[in-house]
């Protein structure tokens, strides 16, 4: 079942000439996760505005839950349905407390107050922060807010999140605490989760990768299969992980190796077993 | 450094003081202004620096972090001690001097009420998370919203900027260090020329501020926040016994100042 | 060019508070003329307390910084050159961007120099050929322009100060990778073209590493590794242990070798790793 379904998308901001987006279409699976790449400026973080309706398509449709996120009287509705991670942990923290800020959500949303202390506990156990809930926000590492803004959003009970950049501006520690989570969050929790990135090595994990180029979806499917077509990474200006190009160089010099080994592990079994 | 600063930061504790109510400390804030506006005497003023002294110790606040929070105001406090000292008429100090008794003593008490003003007002925001202060302030307001006085949007700006605070003292500091390692130099010159050294600071930080106001807008959007209307709270807010017993020390505290008072001590 | 001495520094965050914290304790280094250096070490590791003293932003709390052998802590006269002999580039320079014209901003550093107008002028149109920022761009307001030509116009404001040392805090922060590469290149570039010693921070070791001559390792306030990339690869498990992502061909050699592919050498490149497999390939016909 899709649970995200874009029409025909086109978007331009208001005052410019050229669409930022130029037609995309594509069904997002409910339980999925979905990396979405693509250079600075290739329109991936104006589709991901689309998905809760802080933008609305100039032209065609976007569907979440088979409603438009065109129709005004829903708004709450979708965007209680789909959460939005951001890139810049401290300018999506409301509030100076941990719990507080988790807490925020559910307040708008007008649940009442026991329930919203059980969803800020549960969220925040769920992101492996819950023994930070009153500590101040501005004095935790960045990938521990970008957690605590992941909590924030799950105590929504969202059926999808979406990531924007979350790791953009994290450190190496950082990044793969996000990652694990919300790689966890999509597994055991059957959450949506689509991730909006450039590192290649973010999208290993994901059940599909979406490439985005000037304003255009140019390649789409599970990740070995989208990272074999190496030349097409290249000329869109995005590498492709180490792995593959390893494995892709080797059989430029005559090896017969299989591309679509994407971990470490996978990529040193391949090799020694051709090679040994 | 800039991150010393302590106006308005909230220091997490369990005490009684942290325990209760926002209402109920505010309006203890605004007794305690009143009687220290309307304590004339030095009786007076000694009882209202016991008050003070003693909420202090309640509230387990170092002396030394009360000090603290005085340090950016010391130049108005310096200057109204100044003033009183050079500006009362009385009897002079010594022949010839301009400096009196009357003016030497008027300094020492309007210093002093500026002062425990500020400690008294900063006791609540050391012991009160900002969001509890505002939720406090909005429900004290309450009433106003009947004629149309924006009361949750005035909360809900104040907290915000309450949460800002040490974010963009964090990002003084990040611009003025880049800013130094260009050579620029805040420490020499004439007053005008230190003016205009502070432009380079300045002008990044209303730039990323109006960023980060822009990102922050979006992202509260994306939770679902739409006004004040509807909203519930994870914690609310409820008048505890000892809430009653602190407003009834209150009174008492500000009934005792009035009869001082009367007997003009 | 200019050459670092770096003796017992220590510094102390807080000192004599409860909050007091060691960030970096007894580091000795010295950078020699014309060296790229990675100094690389996760946040907190002191990597940045350690480069803050190297211009006098910060002042030790034990040991001596020299420049060219003098102490840049002797006098203010002293900090002050330093900071003229020492550019840094902080992370995400873009955002201390405040003049109203490109031109302007790259100006400001040579202003404060207190030098001529013609000396000025002509340190920009240098500062800015060398890190690619086209003069037609002097005019417009650096906020107009897109977040990798911003970040060049900074870089341009420390290099117009033309620095014997140049030090960028993860130069390469928040770009996508092309953005990544063209910066990476033009701070390769910058250093074969004037000579000067390049230290570039980072808290990850893939872009470092096939770049620098030597890479500095930080772990809790001290200096770990300190070696040439061939020698601090050599051994990658205990980079792994203080929790360090390795470069991925660093990471898969590892794994070959629990195979029992054991390639002889140091590896933190694709190319390296492509040859010494090609190389067992052959050995293997």
């Amino acid at each position: 079942m899709n649970i995200i379904e874009i029409k025909n998308l086109h978007y331009t901001y208001p005052g410019y000439d050229s669409e930022t987006l130029k037609g995309v279409s594509l069904e997002i699976e409910k339980g999925s996760f979905v990396a979405v790449l693509g250079h600075n400026g290739s329109g991936k973080s104006t589709l991901a505005k689309h998905l809760n309706a802080i933008l609305l398509p100039t032209e065609g449709q976007v569907l979440v839950n088979g409603i438009d996120t065109a129709d005004e009287d829903k708004l709450l509705e979708i965007r209680r349905t789909v959460g939005m991670v951001f890139q810049n942990p401290d300018n999506q923290i409301v509030a100076n407390v941990v719990e507080e800020d988790v807490a925020f959500a559910p307040e708008n949303l007008g649940v009442p107050s026991e329930e919203i202390r059980h969803r800020v506990d549960n969220a925040l156990k769920q992101v492996d922060m819950y023994e930070f809930r009153m500590h101040a926000p501005h004095l935790l590492s960045g990938g521990q807010k970008q957690r605590v803004a992941i909590a924030g959003v799950i105590a929504m009970e969202p059926q999808v999140v979406v990531l924007d950049e979350p790791t953009a501006m994290l450190d190496p520690r950082g990044r793969r605490e996000v990652i694990e989570t919300v790689t966890r969050l999509c597994r055991e929790k059957g959450i949506t989760v689509v991730l909006i990135t450039h590192h290649m090595n973010e999208c290993v994990g994901a059940d599909r990768v979406v490439v985005m180029s000037n304003g255009r979806v140019i390649a789409d499917g599970a990740p070995e299969v989208v990272f074999s077509r190496v030349e097409l990474m290249r000329e869109e200006g995005l590498t492709v992980p180490a792995t593959t190009e390893l494995l892709y160089e080797l059989n430029k010099k005559g090896f017969s190796l299989d591309l679509n080994a994407l971990t470490v592990e996978k990529c040193a079994e391949e090799i020694a077993e051709k090679l040994g | 450094m800039l991150r010393d600063i302590t106006l308005g930061q909230y220091f997490p504790g369990d005490t009684v003081v942290h325990r209760l109510d926002p209402r109920t400390k505010l309006l203890l804030v605004i007794i305690y202004i009143v009687a220290l506006f309307s304590a004339t005497g030095w009786p007076s003023y000694g009882l209202v620096i016991a008050v003070t002294v003693f909420s202090l110790a309640i509230s387990k606040i170092k002396p030394k972090s009360a000090f603290k929070g005085l340090k950016p105001l010391i130049f108005i406090i310096i200057l109204t001690a100044l003033l009183n000292i050079f500006y009362t008429q009385g009897t002079p100090v010594a022949e010839g001097w301009p400096i009196t008794w009357e003016g030497i003593e008027k300094a020492v008490m309007m210093s002093l009420r500026i002062i425990l003003l500020i400690m008294g007002t900063f006791m609540l925001t050391y012991t009160t998370s900002p969001i509890a202060l505002t939720d406090g302030m909005e429900l004290l307001l309450n009433p106003l919203k009947k004629i149309k006085v924006p009361v949750h949007e005035m909360s809900m700006m104040m907290s915000m900027a309450l949460r800002f605070i040490p974010t963009l003292i964090e990002e003084t500091d990040k611009i003025m260090s880049a800013q130094k390692a260009r050579g620029a130099d805040f420490e020499t010159g004439s007053l005008l020329q230190r003016a205009k050294a502070l432009l380079p600071i300045l002008v990044p930080l209303f730039v990323s501020s109006f960023r980060r106001a822009d990102e922050l807008a979006v992202a509260m959007e994306s939770r679902c926040y739409h006004g004040g209307e509807g909203r519930t709270r994870m914690k609310q807010l409820k008048l505890m016994g000892r809430d009653w017993i602190a407003l009834l020390l209150g009174a008492l505290f500000l009934a005792a100042i009035y009869v001082m008072k009367h007997f003009g001590l | 060019m200019s050459e670092i001495r770096v003796s017992g520094l220590t510094h102390i965050y807080s000192a004599d508070t409860p909050f007091e914290k060691i960030a970096i304790e007894d580091v000795n280094i010295t950078v020699p003329h014309g060296q790229l250096v990675g100094l690389i070490g996760h946040t907190g590791s002191g990597k940045s307390t350690f480069i803050q003293h190297l211009n006098g932003l910060l002042k030790p709390s034990q040991g001596t910084v020299e420049i060219d052998g003098s102490d840049i802590n002797a006098s203010k006269i002293a900090t002050k050159e330093a900071r003229s002999k020492v550019g840094l580039v902080f992370q995400y320079p873009e955002y201390q961007l405040f003049e109203e014209t490109v031109y302007n901003d790259i100006a400001f550093g040579p202003k404060n120099m207190k030098l001529s107008d013609e000396e000025i002028d002509e340190r920009v149109k240098e500062a800015a050929e060398l890190v690619g920022v086209s003069e037609t761009l002097f005019e417009n307001s650096p906020l107009e322009l897109s977040g990798g030509q911003k970040r060049r116009v900074a870089i341009a404001g420390v290099i117009a100060m033309r620095p014997g040392v140049l030090i960028l805090d993860e130069p390469t922060a928040g770009l996508d990778p092309s953005g990544c590469e063209q910066i990476l290149k033009t701070i390769v570039d910058y250093r074969n073209r004037t000579g000067s010693t390049v230290i570039i921070v980072s808290h990850s070791m893939d872009d470092v590493a096939r770049l620098a001559d030597r890479l500095i390792v930080f772990n809790k306030g001290h200096v770990r590794f300190d070696g040439t990339p061939e020698e601090v690869f050599s051994n990658p498990e205990e980079l792994k242990e203080i929790g360090l992502n390795v470069p991925v061909p660093t990471e898969i050699a590892m794994a070959l070798k629990k195979r029992g592919v054991v390639i002889p050498r140091a590896i933190y490149t694709t190319e390296q790793l492509l040859s010494a497999l090609l190389e067992l390939g052959k050995e293997g016909e």
